[in-house]
């Protein structure tokens, strides 16, 4: 496969502290692309070695089939929003779109033409004469857009583009950027820490992890088989068990000694009052609920289970549950995280049921 | 019963006067300090300075002041001054653009390097100069084969006026640059700009009035130095000698009215650019406050 942006075997140190390590990821042409990981993990560092702002120690970074590990930022033909957008406050929103290209020595009618598009295609027509400062959070993101955009760049890179924004408008912002890229087909890759963004946002997600890549796939495939424990614990609201063994249908099979930790997601719990609610009534395990928490769309429930607390969800249309009260649970499956891989585990109970039938 | 309850009222009511009379006490006390100590170190002074001036008359003020020394006097000062603002203007701008755009070994002893004029005497920088350019340099020879004279003339008192004013203008400008990160550097870089465009139309601009506020201050300082200068100029009248040294001879010549006739020039720019210093103070800190940068 040939990635329109890739970078191979990348390392970086900040003094003793290493930033990257051994990273190798790639984007395809047109794809939009997250880095996802958690503050301090390297995704930024990894970013600005792509946009030329650093250098790496070791490994290449490829652009569009070219090797530009040599190339200066200014030539690699980039389109960056940083974080805090980094606007020229000095300038109205219309100089600050055409900047890119009156660098390029682009004729002033050209100039003229390209920023109206841009400004029509962000919706700041309105306010092209006012300066950064007197925009909201949403208009001066949407500025950084436009001004990384009018050179037309071949690849657009953008760091924590949603942090600086109230979270009603990052809603708005995130469905109308990943429009926006996808119309123009942009290659684009983007540095987040918030999960939620990535899975809804990207089409690729690259988790990182330590300045380690832990695995690049589809929000799908990072969602359903994670790789390694880190992206199993990291994605998801996990709760993670030292002994997946003590649950009732994770009997130990192979016999072997040693830990069992695992990973429970809510969503692989059956959550029941009673057995007239639960399907596999036999398999489930009786718990006390610990705690609840109001959700908006659900409830969120901790429920004690053989001297664990797990996390599990209930819908508000059933009946509610209180603290103290006793429940069932019902474990569908546990990631476990035995020799630093992960693997599914379905419970037995489930598949004793499907040989009955 | 109710007797009693009355005299404790008016008691407290006793108490809360004597604790507010106190409190007037402290408080005008206070104020007295402090104007009479504003009176008697910087109103006395400057108004005797005008008084002395004019002791003997309007035309012997003007007599003094254009007296040809005198004006060469000023003029020296401005030369002075204006190649002073100049090279620390260039100087300092590098200085700040390399300690908050960059990183590298040595920044902070950098930092410290550029202090240094503020910490040592300027007396001791004026002998300095004599050492590296005087009778007892190594270069000494190849400056007299070349015709060349710093000490004693008009190169060194430049010299040592830059060295003195050094630190203005790059302190002034630091903490603007340091609060303004380099991301919008590194934004008009990743449009491919080139360095000098970067400076002239991102970095220069967002640093204007910091920039002015240092170059006030530098011409300040530069105006009225008096140790550095006085030590490598030589005092060789209509030729080496700059107001603050002028004014020196003239009061140790006895000859008051003149002296303190040319100290009220250094006054008169002394408040000009204090006025000037107020003003972009001013706008200074309205730029920060509101972002705005538009004129």
């Amino acid at each position: 496969m040939s990635y329109e942006v890739e970078l191979k075997h990348i390392e970086k140190y900040f003094g003793s502290f290493k930033a990257a390590d051994d990273a190798s990821f790639g984007v395809e042409k047109g794809q939009l692309a997250g880095l996802l990981g958690p503050s301090g993990s390297g995704k930024t560092t990894l970013l600005r070695m792509l946009a030329g702002l650093e250098q790496p120690d070791k490994g290449d970074i490829w652009i569009a089939g070219r090797r530009v590990n040599a190339i200066p930022a200014r030539e690699r033909g980039i389109g960056f929003v940083f974080q805090n957008y980094a606007l020229f406050r000095h300038m109205t929103v219309r100089d600050n779109l055409a900047f890119g290209l009156r660098v390029q020595n682009v004729d002033d009618h050209i100039i003229k033409v390209r920023t109206d598009e841009l400004l029509e295609l962000t919706g700041l027509t309105a306010v092209a004469k006012r300066y950064p400062q007197q925009l909201s959070g949403g208009q001066r993101q949407r500025v950084a857009f436009a001004r990384a955009l009018a050179p037309n760049p071949k690849v657009l890179l953008l760091d924590e583009p949603f942090a600086a924004i109230d979270a009603k408008v990052r809603k708005e912002l995130r469905s109308w950027l990943r429009e926006a890229i996808h119309n123009l087909g942009i290659t684009s890759l983007f540095v987040t820490h918030d999960q939620d963004e990535a899975v809804e946002v990207a089409d690729k997600i690259i988790i990182v992890n330590k300045g380690r890549i832990e695995q690049a796939g589809s929000p799908v495939e990072i969602y359903q088989s994670p790789q390694t424990p880190f992206v199993a614990d990291f994605i998801g609201e996990s709760v993670k068990v030292e002994d997946y063994t003590r649950f009732k249908g994770f009997g130990d099979e192979s016999g072997s000694a040693g830990a069992h930790q695992g990973i429970i997601r809510p969503e692989f719990i059956e959550l029941a009052k009673d057995e007239r609610e639960i399907s596999l009534p036999l398999g489930a395990e009786q718990g006390v609920v610990k705690a609840t928490y109001f959700r908006g769309s659900n409830m969120a429930v901790d429920i004690e289970v053989c001297g664990q607390i797990l996390r599990a969800a209930r819908s508000l249309e059933k009946e509610p549950l209180q603290v103290g009260d006793k429940a069932l649970a019902f474990i569908h499956r546990i990631y476990s995280l035995e020799a630093g891989q992960t693997r599914i585990i379905e419970n037995h109970a489930k598949r004793q049921e499907s040989v009955v039938i | 019963m109710e007797l009693v309850s009355k005299l404790a009222s008016v008691k407290a009511k006793e108490k809360l006067a004597a604790g507010a009379w106190q409190e007037k006490l402290v408080k005008w006390s206070l104020i007295f300090i402090g104007a009479a100590f504003l009176v008697i170190m910087m109103v006395l002074p400057l108004v005797l300075i005008g008084v002395e001036a004019l002791a003997k008359g309007w035309n012997a003020y003007v007599r003094a002041v254009s007296e040809p020394f005198a004006q060469k006097a000023l003029w020296l000062t401005a030369e002075a001054t204006i190649l002073a603002v100049l090279s620390n203007t260039v100087f300092g701008l590098a200085a700040a653009w390399l300690l908050t755009k960059f990183d590298f070994k040595g920044k902070s002893l950098l930092g410290a390097i550029i202090d240094l004029p503020f910490a040592v005497s300027p007396v001791v920088a004026g002998l300095f100069f004599i050492m590296l350019f005087g009778r007892l340099s190594p270069f000494y020879d190849t400056l007299q084969a070349y015709q060349v004279a710093v000490v004693f003339a008009v190169p060194g008192i430049v010299l040592a006026t830059i060295f003195v004013t050094l630190p203005f203008i790059a302190r002034s400008i630091v903490p603007v640059m340091e609060a303004q990160g380099r991301q919008e550097e590194e934004a008009a870089a990743l449009m491919g700009a080139s360095g000098w465009r970067i400076f002239w139309q991102i970095t220069l601009p967002n640093i204007k009035w910091g920039l002015l506020y240092g170059i006030i201050l530098c011409s300040a300082r530069a105006m009225g130095e008096f140790g550095a200068v006085s030590v490598v100029s030589g005092h060789i009248r209509g030729k080496t000698n700059t107001l603050p040294l002028h004014i020196e001879i003239l009061y140790n010549e006895y000859n008051f009215t003149a002296a303190f006739a040319v100290a009220s020039i250094l006054v008169i720019l002394a408040v000009v650019v204090l006025i000037l210093r107020n003003l972009v103070e001013w706008r200074l800190t309205r730029a920060e406050r509101t972002g705005e940068h538009e004129l």
